[in-house]
């Protein structure tokens, strides 16, 4: 092997093992440790610079104790389901909104696609934090939505979504929008359009041709986009933590403040690990979508 | 040409207003004379004036700048590197664990990634600041340029850098004149990525700032928590208009050069 060739690998991979596996293997580590009221809070069970008999040691008083306790107190198995349940909810509501607006882009005068493209990403480049607070302007008690909905008579009262799980969902629909669309639209534009008056001409309906040629067709797209926008809203901070109310329960909220509110290092290094093994299933899968596309691709 | 259906009129509306409406309402809104933010006063750029004496934002947003453009340089050169690897490398011991590492961070949670990188800066002794900051987002933002970059040099003709060093290029010389050039759009859309990424990263950030460093997102976001401000309102206005005009910009330059290219190809057939 040739001392470029060893550089050129060398360096991104230790970088990775450094700041990205390494990490990894301490929030195990931690996990497994126990609270303790000290800086830092809690003690180390496995002393690696004690040799072998550091290792004896720590397997020895191993108790998984802080997963003990995640599977006891009905708080974290709740927060859990209540990720699971609003990341596919919300995931349902963008794909509701997302496919007939890929389907409206697909099916434009070819000119107007790339505009319409740009005009779907360009809120992906703005940034994050500022699309929720923009939404906030919208949907809080004295928000554009209400005063509009008052102003024109609608309603008396204005409508409570701040602080709700309703506003919680609307903010993942809102920021992961761009998501779902465009893994969609990438199917729907490769479509020929022959196929569905081949379907029509051999006596299928409208709505069954549509069903059976479009739908089908733009599944891969389909399945793309719902884990892109489900992975990353199960883990979901930001939006659960400024629109969701303090009965909104996710678990990327739990995790933050088990570390930076009750400072339970081990705990929330538990919480970590248990949404990690969560998210393998997800993440596996839509592994395989895209290597099934790649493959038909070819 | 048939005319777009009225239903898919009606979808492309509707999620569009959808999708805008909120950051117009925000961007009318910083320009409101009146404190309260849902009722309109009157026109006034006082809120700009504000913005622009007030010492924490100014340096927060200094703060921001200068972590996104020296995380997304290293991401840049690291995720390149990265590229190169995981295109041509071929086999090596240890590859399915790069790739591994290339690819999980996309899909991580930003909690989980946050909270790893701060325990690891404490248990090496690191003290929390800028260039804590740094190591994390030039750490996550060097898989995104790996995968812009490498998705570009799939579609690249290894033949091209083979006839340079035939005529007697030296491996260096050969990576500068010729495969830099046709992989350098790409690199310039993944530094682009990775120092967006960067700029508006709040999760990581406060696992890895401290106390001593604040990022703009950070300051932000525990404003926002006391509610709408019409500070806010113009500091967002601030940036998404640098950002819409940055994207207008890229893609035109972007497209002309498409053009150039393929106006090179056709003078070159003929």
């Amino acid at each position: 092997m040739s001392l470029a060739r060893r550089l050129l690998i060398s360096v991104p991979y230790t970088w990775l093992l450094a700041l990205f596996l390494v990490p990894f293997l301490i929030v195990l580590k931690i996990s497994l440790s126990d609270y303790a009221n000290s800086i830092p809070p809690y003690t180390p069970t496995l002393e690696v610079g004690e040799g072998w008999s550091g290792i004896k040691e720590f397997w020895s008083a191993l108790d998984f104790e802080n997963f003990v306790f995640l599977t006891e107190d009905a708080l974290y198995i709740k927060a859990y389901w209540s990720s699971l349940k609003i990341a596919a909810l919300a995931t349902f509501f963008t794909l509701l909104i997302g496919f007939p607006f890929a389907y409206g882009i697909a099916n434009a005068p070819q000119e107007w696609r790339p505009s319409l493209l740009m005009l779907i990403i360009l809120p992906f480049w703005t940034s994050f934090l500022i699309r929720i607070y923009a939404l906030i302007g919208i949907i809080s008690n004295d928000g554009f939505l209400n005063q509009f909905l008052m102003w024109i008579g609608a309603i008396s009262d204005p409508l409570v979504i701040m602080n709700t799980n309703l506003a919680v969902y609307i903010g993942i629909v809102y920021t992961y929008l761009p998501f779902m669309v465009l893994p969609i639209y990438a199917t729907l534009e490769k479509l020929d359009s022959s196929l569905l008056e081949a379907a029509q001409d051999l006596g299928c309906t409208r709505i069954s041709a549509f069903w059976s040629v479009t739908v089908h067709l733009s599944k891969p797209g389909v399945i793309a986009g719902c884990f892109l926008v489900f992975i990353p809203a199960l883990g979901e901070f930001v939006i659960p933590s400024l629109l969701g109310g303090s009965r909104t329960l996710m678990i990327g909220k739990v995790l933050w403040e088990e570390f930076f509110s009750n400072r339970d290092w081990p705990l929330a290094s538990a919480v970590a690990v248990i949404l990690l093994l969560v998210l393998i299933i997800p993440i596996v899968l839509l592994q395989r979508n895209e290597q099934m596309q790649r493959e038909q691709n070819k | 040409m048939k005319k777009p259906s009225w239903f898919n009129v009606v979808s492309l509306t509707v999620g569009f207003a959808f999708l805008y409406i909120p950051m117009i309402v925000l961007v009318i809104f910083s320009f409101n004379e009146s404190k309260l933010v849902s009722v309109w006063g009157g026109f006034s750029t006082k809120w700009y004036g504000e913005l622009m004496q007030n010492r924490a934002f100014l340096d927060a947003a200094w703060v921001t700048l200068k972590v996104g453009f020296i995380s997304s340089t290293i991401a840049t050169v690291l995720g390149t590197m990265a590229a190169f690897v995981l295109v041509r490398a071929g086999r090596f011991r240890g590859r399915t664990l790069f790739s591994g590492m290339i690819y999980a961070p996309l899909v991580m949670p930003e909690v989980i990634t946050g909270l790893s990188l701060l325990l690891l800066f404490i248990a090496v002794g690191m003290d929390r600041g800028v260039s804590t900051i740094v190591l994390a987002h030039a750490t996550f933002s060097m898989c995104y340029v790996s995968v812009v970059v490498s998705s570009r040099m799939a579609t690249f003709d290894e033949s091209l850098e083979e006839a340079a060093l035939d005529l007697g290029c030296s491996p260096w010389d050969a990576f500068r004149s010729v495969t830099l050039p046709i992989i350098a759009p790409a690199v310039a859309s993944g530094w682009l990525l990775a120092f967006t990424l960067s700029l508006d990263d709040l999760v990581i950030a406060s696992f890895t700032a401290g106390p001593s460093a604040t990022t703009l997102p950070i300051k932000i976001y525990s404003s926002v928590r006391l509610g709408v401000s019409p500070e806010i309102n113009a500091l967002s206005t601030i940036i998404i208009g640098l950002v819409t005009i940055g994207v207008l910009v890229a893609s035109i330059t972007s497209k002309r050069a498409i053009q150039k290219q393929k106006r090179g190809e056709l003078l070159a057939e003929h």
